[in-house]
């Protein structure tokens, strides 16, 4: 496809699993999820120890001598709150990036059965006869217009 | 698409897309409990809670046994599936789901008992941390306030790591049916195509989510094991209860998922995809499982019967050889000596063998939380506060009617969702095909 006059990144690759062992699949590999993540733990955090000092000084109650803000106690649910915020910012990362939730596009269910889907979107029309051709190339290739 | 591959899609989709008789009958068998259950909850709401055997001084009963229990159910998934799935353990795959849902599951049950626990329980929104309107907030430095963001937090990451990797499965199924179910499944896998960048994102996800869950894990139920020990009771306030607590929800985690994969597998036909490796190796991690527990009680009881403090030993000649040694040496029976026979001779280790241990293991494993708090409740520092307990039939029919839950939300998921994940166990057999 790249022979044929085609830019790495306008082919579409879709597959029915990942499949690591292929050329094609360590494209955009790299991304920022694990910093997003943390940036999220840190926010949950902030979070956790806003809602912590806003509640325990807005009336201050004395349990057992323990200071009003005590930093012990209060780090549990700092804890559960930068895990929350991580596990969240994961997700959001994920949803945006992979763009789920968007329409689909270019799709052939047939990779649902295992088949894999090489395609280009909206080829030029100079670029099309080309395209056809190394897409024929593969014993067993089944060439479709979607 | 190779015919293995095929063999796995059509074998793994067959219950989504019939359904037999003994669906319906589960359904109907289970659910008449559940509502059993329901309309017991509702004598209990409408009469009061003078219908049930909690009363002064023992006032978590049945109910905190099994949240506590509950909580502990659902450690057998999202942590075990997260441990395995960082080591990149291959046996996981067939395993990984259908421990996933018992954590999300045991966790919605769990966390109702509070709730059922609760007279009132029209006020359960009260348990949540909000300021009144004079602006006095409930105090955060209560385990039970630790409990609520523990527990939220905790089924928040189990149900998204669940959801996750089931999107690729959503859209297989989407790609194989049509109408109304074509429509639901498309809202469902979120326009998954399965592009490399999904899949690499998707992939990334699941090893953030795994190292984020297994610390929350281990922190729920040390938080659940402060409910106990940050208070004065005899036999409580232990620096051991944290440890002991987490170790004790993953024993009876791993034993429900033992239960849990072999009715799957004789159900759902399933005997190609779970195989007797995946109990054998479940097995031995019950087995490790069992001796760390066993570590553990006999830990917290020989410094108790060193501390030799009165009123703590008052309470461990309780359970020992008094009134609650019959429940006590039943759950050293069920915990520790049944699994060592059975998971630790290798001839006794086979699918039989780990059902049988797992049972023993669930049964124990309430009892011990029963053992945990009863005993010490009836049994304070002051003569004034002894009393017993006994539970009532109303709480054993709330209690015994959340197994029937479980079972239900179980089949029904079963039915709806591909209970072994279609795409890692196509990509664990291409992955070795591949490297090989």
């Amino acid at each position: 496809m790249q022979a044929a006059g085609v830019a790495p990144e306008d082919i579409t690759v879709l597959t029915a699993y990942p499949m690591e062992w292929f050329a094609f699949f360590r494209r955009d590999a790299q991304s920022r999820m694990w910093w997003i993540a943390c940036l999220g733990g840190l926010i949950g955090l902030a979070s956790a120890s806003a809602l912590l000092w806003v509640a325990e000084t807005s009336w201050p109650m004395n349990v057992g001598g323990l200071p009003v803000f005590a930093w012990w106690p209060n780090l549990i649910i700092m804890f559960e709150l930068t895990m929350l915020g991580a596990i969240l910012a994961t997700v959001v990362t994920l949803a945006v990036t992979a763009r789920l939730g968007r329409r689909t596009r270019l799709y052939d269910p047939a990779v649902a059965d295992g088949q894999i889907l090489v395609g280009v979107e909206h080829p030029s029309n100079e670029l099309l006869p080309a395209v056809t051709r190394a897409l024929e190339v593969p014993v067993g290739a089944d060439v479709k217009r979607l | 698409m190779s015919a293995a591959h095929q063999q796995v899609t059509h074998d793994l989709l067959r219950p989504l897309f019939h359904t037999t008789w003994r669906f319906f009958l589960l359904v109907a068998v289970f659910g008449t409990i559940v509502v059993f259950g329901l309309s017991a909850w509702a004598t209990q709401a409408y009469n009061g809670f003078g219908v049930t055997g909690i009363t002064w001084p023992v006032f978590w009963g049945s109910y905190v046994t099994s949240f506590v229990f509950w909580i502990g159910i659902s450690h057998a998934g999202t942590l075990i599936s997260a441990i395995l799935r960082l080591v990149d353990a291959g046996w996981r795959r067939p395993v990984t789901r259908c421990a996933e849902a018992i954590t999300a599951f045991a966790l919605m049950i769990g966390a109702m008992f509070p709730i059922i626990h609760l007279g009132r329980l029209w006020l359960a929104f009260w348990l949540a941390p909000y300021p009144n309107d004079r602006f006095l907030w409930p105090n955060f430095r209560s385990p039970l306030v630790w409990d609520f963001f523990a527990i939220n937090t905790y089924l928040a990451g189990s149900v998204l790591f669940l959801f996750l990797p089931m999107i690729p499965d959503f859209a297989t199924v989407r790609d194989r049916s049509t109408g109304f179910r074509r429509r639901v499944y498309g809202l469902l896998a979120l326009g998954w195509r399965g592009s490399p960048k999904q899949w690499h994102r998707l992939e990334t996800a699941m090893s953030i989510m795994a190292v984020a869950i297994i610390p929350v894990a281990v922190s729920v139920h040390t938080i659940v094991s402060f409910d106990f020990s940050m208070a004065p009771v005899p036999m409580w306030q232990s620096t051991i209860f944290g440890p002991y607590f987490v170790a004790g929800a993953i024993f009876s985690g791993i034993a429900g998922l033992i239960i849990a994969m072999e009715a799957i597998r004789r159900f759902l036909h399933l005997q190609a995809y779970l195989l007797p490796i995946h109990f054998d190796n479940l097995g031995k991690l019950l087995l490790l499982m069992a001796l760390l527990w066993g570590y553990f009680v006999f830990n917290e009881r020989l410094v108790t019967y060193y501390g030799n403090q009165p009123s703590e030993m008052a309470v461990f000649w309780r359970t020992q050889r008094e009134s609650f040694a019959p429940l006590y040496w039943t759950m050293v029976t069920g915990n520790f000596v049944l699994p060592l026979i059975l998971l630790g001779i290798r001839r006794f280790r086979t699918i039989g063998g780990c059902v049988i241990a797992s049972l023993g293991v669930v049964m124990g494993m309430w009892l011990e939380r029963f053992l945990i708090i009863v005993p010490s409740l009836g049994h304070k520092y002051l003569p004034y506060s002894h009393g017993s307990y006994e539970p009532r039939p109303i709480e054993f029919v709330v209690a015994g009617s959340t197994f029937a839950a479980m079972t239900l939300l179980y089949v029904i998921f079963a039915k709806l969702v591909p209970i072994i994940s279609i795409w890692e166990l196509k990509a664990g057999a291409s992955g070795e095909a591949g490297h090989s």
